[in-house]
């Protein structure tokens, strides 16, 4: 996250955030720490997303049955057996993995809305089951008062937890977007069939970016216990997998710290707006309205227009 | 578990695949000429239910309350859908189905508080019509709701007038034709847009007359439009994308494998339709029936 994630200039602004963010919880209430943590999360599960669906133009639509997955799988490990939480942190994601890797064999051979449709339906089979499983995973009631390392349970700790993995995630995604594969994927968006007719195999590096995109997820669900504690069966609902998308696309799809932008926007409007009123899903409602209406590349997409000039990002899309 | 409890429960299960049948119905109308994955359909539905709630609760509750609900219910849905689509929907057309995906999600975010604003957060009941109450020996002698047999009966009554409206009205050739191509429609003559906006409001009005024709029969309330859109949407992805029929046979299986599920696994009934919907899916990825995309 340090290196220039814009671009190679911005590498100062990169240091003076993280100290920012590192110093944070020497100055701010308990609950603004908290809602620190849960914006970082929430903007490593919309950047995971943005993996697949603003780089590799797959209609990734239910993102948040493999955070939901990767949050279940830590919290089943902690509290079912005996095995270390640390190792907990590592086996949640990678059952998350293990899903995206399924689901995408299963979607890949679809595309556009088809694809995401069918990912939806295959997720909702996920949902209920987990919905349902009252013995396993607690049914809808989901699992609470999960117990996490001494060393990350207060508070601070777990924002400097979050802070830490989620840095580290985004620059190994940056870098991945960086390297040969990650301009394959992106020319597969672009123009998938002249991809394939310079030999890239389009398939293959759409499930690959699945994979991706479903491990972060999972690392996302993970900080998500670490942060709260608890999983419930709404963590997976397709509701939630539609605020991410619009995470993305409100921030802007096309950019890479987008994602985050968008996330850090929903969850601040979420909480101060529904402190004032219980409608807040209206407000929400009508700003994304607002948004798909005059900043179809969102808020990010739009301040980078307005310094490269516009012809740029329109472009890029299709 | 015998052939009489079969058969009963196969009974339940067509009462469910018709209201499924009229949602997704109006869902794969509006897919297959203007091209919007309406996720607000689902709102429409709750929309119409809660209309339901009110104008019998005006008419008093008996006979009259209801036919009152049963027109003015769709017709409340339709002026709502047309006001959305003359705002908002015909300036999108041309944008990426993603966009509209999200765009309609948003409307239903603020149907969904729209709703609970109107009405409040309480759970409502609609009473079955007098005429409706009471029930009917099936199979075997176990008693079957008669307003469960009203709606069975609502089921073909509104498949032949969709037939009808599709294959024989003018409006209905012209839908045809745009969703096949667009822009030659519009080269002949026709006015494109305003056959896109008669579309949409039959198609959301089909979603409200699904939300009255449920009331009776379940406990009214917020969400209830989450769970109906995602089931609408499998069912239309499942039928193939913008076709009638598809949307019929595709609420058949789920209505069914959601019934039969209970009885073969009641803990797990919940999973079965979707599990039909994978399996239909991994053999005919775009549907069973021909889809106008």
């Amino acid at each position: 996250m340090a290196t220039g994630v814009l671009s190679g200039k911005g590498r100062i602004w990169w240091i003076v955030a993280l100290v920012v963010l590192c110093l944070v919880p020497l100055v701010l209430p308990r609950f603004y720490v908290y809602l620190l943590s849960i914006i970082l999360l929430y903007g490593l599960l919309a950047m995971s997303n943005n993996f697949p669906l603003g780089f590799g133009g797959i209609y990734q639509l239910h993102h948040a049955v493999f955070y939901g997955i990767g949050a279940y799988g830590t919290a089943l490990v902690i509290t079912k057996s005996g095995l270390s939480p640390w190792l907990a942190f590592l086996i949640g994601p990678l059952v998350a993995t293990a899903l995206s890797l399924v689901m995408g064999l299963i979607c890949i051979r679809l595309s556009k809305l088809y694809f995401g449709m069918l990912q939806i339906s295959l997720g909702s089979l996920v949902w209920a089951i987990v919905y349902r499983w009252y013995s396993f995973t607690g049914g809808d009631d989901g699992i609470h008062g999960i117990s996490v390392p001494d060393i990350i349970s207060s508070y601070k700790g777990a924002y400097y937890f979050t802070l830490v993995i989620t840095g580290v995630c985004l620059y190994i995604m940056y870098r991945i977007l960086k390297s040969p594969y990650g301009s394959a994927l992106q020319g597969i968006r672009d123009n998938p069939v002249r991809s394939a007719m310079i030999g890239v195999n389009v398939k293959r590096h759409q499930l690959l970016a699945l994979i991706i995109a479903g491990f972060f997820a999972g690392v996302a669900g993970t900080l998500f216990v670490v942060v709260d504690n608890t999983v419930f069966p709404d963590m997976m609902f397709w509701t939630l997998s539609m605020e991410v998308v619009i995470m993305c696309l409100l921030g802007g799809w096309l950019t890479f710290m987008g994602p985050m932008l968008g996330a850090a926007m929903i969850v601040l409007i979420r909480t101060f707006v529904s402190t004032y009123t219980v409608y807040w899903a209206l407000v929400l409602g009508i700003i994304f309205m607002l948004v798909i209406f005059f900043l179809p590349n969102g808020v990010l997409g739009w301040i980078v227009g307005l310094f490269k000039g516009k012809t740029n990002l329109a472009e890029v899309k299709e | 578990m015998d052939a009489i409890g079969i058969l009963n429960q196969a009974f339940v299960g067509l009462s469910r695949t018709v209201i499924l049948f009229i949602v997704s119905s109006g869902l794969s109308l509006i897919l297959g000429v203007l091209r919007i994955p309406n996720v607000a359909h689902g709102s429409l539905y709750m929309i119409g239910a809660f209309m339901a709630f009110t104008l019998s609760k005006l008419f008093g509750g008996g006979n009259l309350g209801f036919w009152m609900a049963l027109i003015g219910a769709p017709c409340a849905v339709a002026l709502i859908s047309l006001a959305a689509e003359r705002g908002i929907f015909q300036h999108l057309y041309e944008r990426e189905h993603l966009m509209l995906i999200l765009l309609t999600f948003a409307f239903s975010l603020v149907f969904g508080d729209l709703v609970k604003i109107i009405w409040g957060g309480e759970y409502k009941s609609v009473p079955v019509p007098y005429m409706f109450q009471g029930f009917v020996p099936l199979f075997g002698g176990l008693p079957f709701p008669l307003y469960n047999i009203f709606l069975l009966a609502c089921g073909p009554i509104i498949a032949i007038l969709l037939w009808l409206l599709v294959n024989k009205t003018k409006i209905g050739k012209i839908a045809r034709a745009a969703a096949v191509d667009m822009e030659m429609v519009g080269a002949v003559g026709i006015n494109v847009s305003w056959v896109f906006a008669s579309v949409f409001v039959i198609g959301c009005s089909l979603a409200g007359l699904g939300g009255v024709l449920v009331a009776p029969t379940v406990s009214v309330t917020l969400g209830m439009d989450h769970t109906l859109i995602m089931e609408a949407f499998l069912i239309v992805i499942m039928g193939g994308l913008g076709n009638i029929w598809g949307a019929l046979l595709g609420a058949l299986i789920f209505g069914l494998t959601q019934s039969m599920g209970i009885l073969v696994w009641p803990q797990f009934g919940i999973i079965f339709p979707y599990l039909a919907v994978v399996v239909v899916l991994l053999f005919r990825p775009t549907g069973l029936l021909k889809s106008t995309w």
